[in-house]
């Protein structure tokens, strides 16, 4: 039986540092077995831990489902590096790369730099939404179809379908084109935690998913309503636009994951959210719960589907592939 | 003798026209390659990059193969799909800061359980400068004494955790850089992952005879490579370190044939496909800096002078002295009677080693017993399966002459090259 309006479920699979490869495969592996659309990994200059686009990237082969998306701090970095790093991760998963855009508010992460003093979160999430624009923008540098290989004229491009960017931001300007031709998906899917006032504001321009957190459904639904009608505002589509509930969640026994089953479905009922990223305590210890456990109470009512009935990200949210911006005739293309 | 390939992406040695060449940017391409260069004992897999797209005459080159992913994200990738071989990804120390770029390398090693190097490039012009917060300010001069310390400081990094797993703070107060903090990665399978430089200057050499572990060159003939390897062995003294510490690995193609003359005929072919018509006047335009559009590819050198002045191909290696190059080429193709197509191909296209499989086994180990070479970082033309027929037909040669591995000794990239683990400065 298909739902009308399908449930999403994500988790976040960090926690303890850890710098073994096998590590996180089998955590990957495990949530797609529990056909959750995505995984995200954490990740800072601040605190011990492995470069999380890294550590997605090497689960990326040995996965074949499952979404990854990686934290990835806009702060100091180059923002035409991050933009070749998402768009890889995509070439390597097959589609199934998004990345989820952070900022580094602390004098101790400026210092591991000394490019640039620290500077106020809504500064620099201003600036993270210039990141998301402009890599996005370096991701429809290349139209689709720009490589044609035509030897009766010796050309292996069709520069016509490739454009400059031109990009001026607040802090940097990139000219373009892009390095990695476009990405499988088009736009890698770009998640936003949206809690906070100045992180929303990127959210609703730039997101494709944004995350919230809230303590009760109606709290939720109250955030995804504002959140879909300030997108709106922006001249997005908000049916192009996934809010899902960050929830944290410790499970000890098949008891408490069945519970978090129940509370799933209630919330959703309520309309609190197109869906969930459950945040384990101990990931090792709950994320076997919410696939043995929460997952198919939630298969069982009917909430959850039962398997991916697509490849990429996008396909598993729902999300379209968006055509290319700079393209000269997208109505010519699938 | 070490081994290494160089993923045959976006250069004019590419041979796209073929119809066994495949995508240059699906995954699969490069697992074929990487797994392919494995089943050969090879030492390392290698990545260039470049950071901006080439131009040509103010337009996009739109000849060659363009557009690749980006090199450390690919490499863990390919880390899932191989178990020994040595991942090796070209990155600009101009553009990227050492903090992130140390972290990264780190990852990588940890992620391949020992198998990542850093191929340390500089290039510094303001043209692939607007792609980045910096610009394009770095001074030419400068490019190599940054370089130098961004490695000294990822050094320091990696060397800030100790081997027994306990962080220390760092503080690195240099002319380049002023950073301080916690590194969050501890020390990696290598230490340090393996340093690759590339650059021919005097400034590269002295560069690469203080700090790197390997030189990736350009020099693929016999004489050429003994004066290389003379030079660059020569400056090691002078910073403490032997020789066996710095190996030089020249990148070369290969053509090979069933007899020599079948080898050599299967070379002229590459050689045409690499060097289209469009191609042998877009190269011809490099040297003259002109716009050479009307000339017929299949007449005669233009008999105009070149433009001293001009920079018609931009994101390319220079050349350094137009004048000189053009009546090279002149009296070349007056004495053998060559069009600007034949002239371009004699002068550009040259394959390094041509021959039977014997043939070109007996060369690559004549290279390293003369000390022309410690190995070489093999460039094929087609993608991604130009390295079947060498693993296949070259390398049981080379193992039977018992100079290269049947197996891998040792787990990391520097076991392959024979490299000690650096020792911890704590
Ligand atoms: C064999 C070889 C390979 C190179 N590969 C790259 C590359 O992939 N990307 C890049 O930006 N520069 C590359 N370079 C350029 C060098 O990093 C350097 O910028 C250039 O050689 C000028 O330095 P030099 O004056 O010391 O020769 C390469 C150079 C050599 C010799």
């Amino acid at each position: 039986m298909t739902v009308s309006r399908p449930l999403h479920l994500a988790a976040e699979i960090g926690g303890r540092p850890q710098y073994d490869a096998g590590y996180y495969t089998g955590l990957a592996l495990l949530a797609e077995r529990g056909t959750l659309d995505f995984i995200t990994l954490d990740d800072s200059f601040a605190r011990p831990g492995p470069d999380a686009p890294a550590v997605l990237a090497r689960v990326a082969p040995d996965t074949g489902r499952i979404g990854l998306v990686p934290a990835v701090t806009t702060t100091h970095t180059e923002p035409f590096h991050v933009s070749s790093a998402v768009a890889t991760l995509d070439w390597v998963s097959r589609g199934r790369a998004g990345w989820s855009p952070a900022v580094s508010e602390t004098a101790a992460e400026a210092a591991l730099f000394g490019r640039r003093d620290a500077a106020p979160r809504a500064d620099l999430w201003h600036e993270a939404g210039e990141v998301a624009d402009v890599a996005a923008r370096l991701w429809d540098s290349w139209d689709d179809d720009a490589e044609i290989r035509d030897v009766a004229t010796g050309r292996f491009i069709d520069r016509d379908r490739l454009h400059y960017t031109d990009f001026t931001g607040r802090t940097f300007s990139v000219r373009g084109p892009a390095i990695v031709p476009r990405p499988p998906q088009g736009h890698p899917v770009t998640v936003v935690d949206g809690t906070g006032a100045a992180a929303r504001e990127a959210a609703v321009r730039h997101a494709d998913v944004v995350l919230v957190r809230a303590d009760d459904p109606l709290t939720a639904r109250t955030f995804r309503e504002e959140i879909r009608n300030r997108a709106a505002a922006h001249g997005r589509s908000p049916d192009q636009l996934r809010v899902l509930v960050s929830l944290p969640v410790e499970l000890h026994t098949g008891a408490d994951a069945v519970g978090l089953a129940r509370l799933i479905a209630d919330w959703y009922e309520q309309d609190a959210a197109d869906g969930f990223h459950l945040l384990p305590a101990d990931v090792e210890r709950d994320l076997p719960l919410i696939v043995d456990g929460t997952v198919p109470v939630l298969q069982h009512h009917c909430l959850l589907r039962r398997f991916y009935p697509g490849a990429t990200l996008r396909e598993h949210l729902g999300l379209a592939r968006p055509a290319g911006r700079y393209a000269q005739n997208p109505g010519g293309r699938p | 003798m070490h081994l290494a390939a160089h993923f045959p992406g976006v250069n004019s040695t590419t041979v796209w026209t073929d119809p066994r060449s495949r995508s240059q940017i699906e995954f699969s391409s490069f697992e074929h390659l990487a797994r392919t260069a494995e089943r050969g004992r090879f030492d390392f897999f290698f990545l260039a990059e470049g950071l901006r797209l080439r131009e040509h005459r103010g337009r996009i080159h739109d000849l060659d193969v363009v557009g690749r992913p980006e090199s450390i994200t690919l490499l863990n990738a390919l880390a899932a799909v191989t178990d020994r071989l040595g991942l090796a990804a070209t990155v600009n120390a101009t553009f990227n800061e050492p903090y992130e770029l140390a972290r990264r390398l780190a990852t990588l090693d940890h992620l391949s359980a020992g198998r990542a190097a850093w191929n340390v490039v500089t290039s510094s012009d303001a043209f692939t400068g607007e792609n980045f917060r910096r610009g394009g300010y770095l001074d030419r001069a400068d490019r190599y004494t940054r370089a130098a310390e961004f490695v000294a400081t990822a050094r320091e990094l990696w060397d800030s955790w100790s081997p027994d797993g306990n962080p220390r703070p760092f503080a690195h107060r240099g002319r380049h850089f002023d950073i301080a903090g916690e590194f969050t990665v501890p020390r990696s399978p290598q230490g340090h992952p393996v340093v690759i430089q590339a650059g021919d200057s005097d400034e590269g050499r002295e560069f690469a005879a203080s700090s790197a572990d390997v030189i990736f060159t350009r020099h693929g003939t016999l004489d050429a490579g003994r004066a290389f390897y003379a030079d660059t062995k020569r400056r090691l003294a002078k910073y403490g370190r032997e020789p066996s510490e710095l190996k030089i690995m020249p990148g070369v193609s290969y053509v090979l044939g069933d007899t020599a003359a079948d080898a050599e005929e299967r070379a002229a072919v590459i050689r045409e496909q690499q060097v289209s018509p469009q191609n042998a006047i877009l190269a011809l335009e490099q040297i003259w800096g002109r716009d050479l559009s009307s000339y017929d590819p299949d007449g005669p050198l233009p008999e105009i002078d070149p433009d001293p002045g001009s920079d018609v191909a931009q994101g390319r290696v220079r050349v350094a002295d137009p004048a000189a190059v053009a009546a090279k080429w002149r009296a070349l193709s007056q004495q053998k009677g060559l069009s600007i197509r034949q002239t371009v191909i004699e002068t550009t296209a040259r394959q390094s080693f041509i021959g039977t499989p014997d043939a070109v086994a007996a060369e690559l180990h004549e290279f390293v017993r003369t000390d022309a070479a410690d190995g070489f970082i093999l460039v094929p033309h087609l993608t991604p399966g130009g390295l079947d027929d060498f693993v296949g037909r070259v390398v049981p040669l080379l193992q039977e002459r018992g100079v290269f591995r049947t197996e891998y000794t040792g787990p990391t990239l520097r076991s392959h090259l024979g490299l000690a683990e650096p020792v911890w400065k704590g």
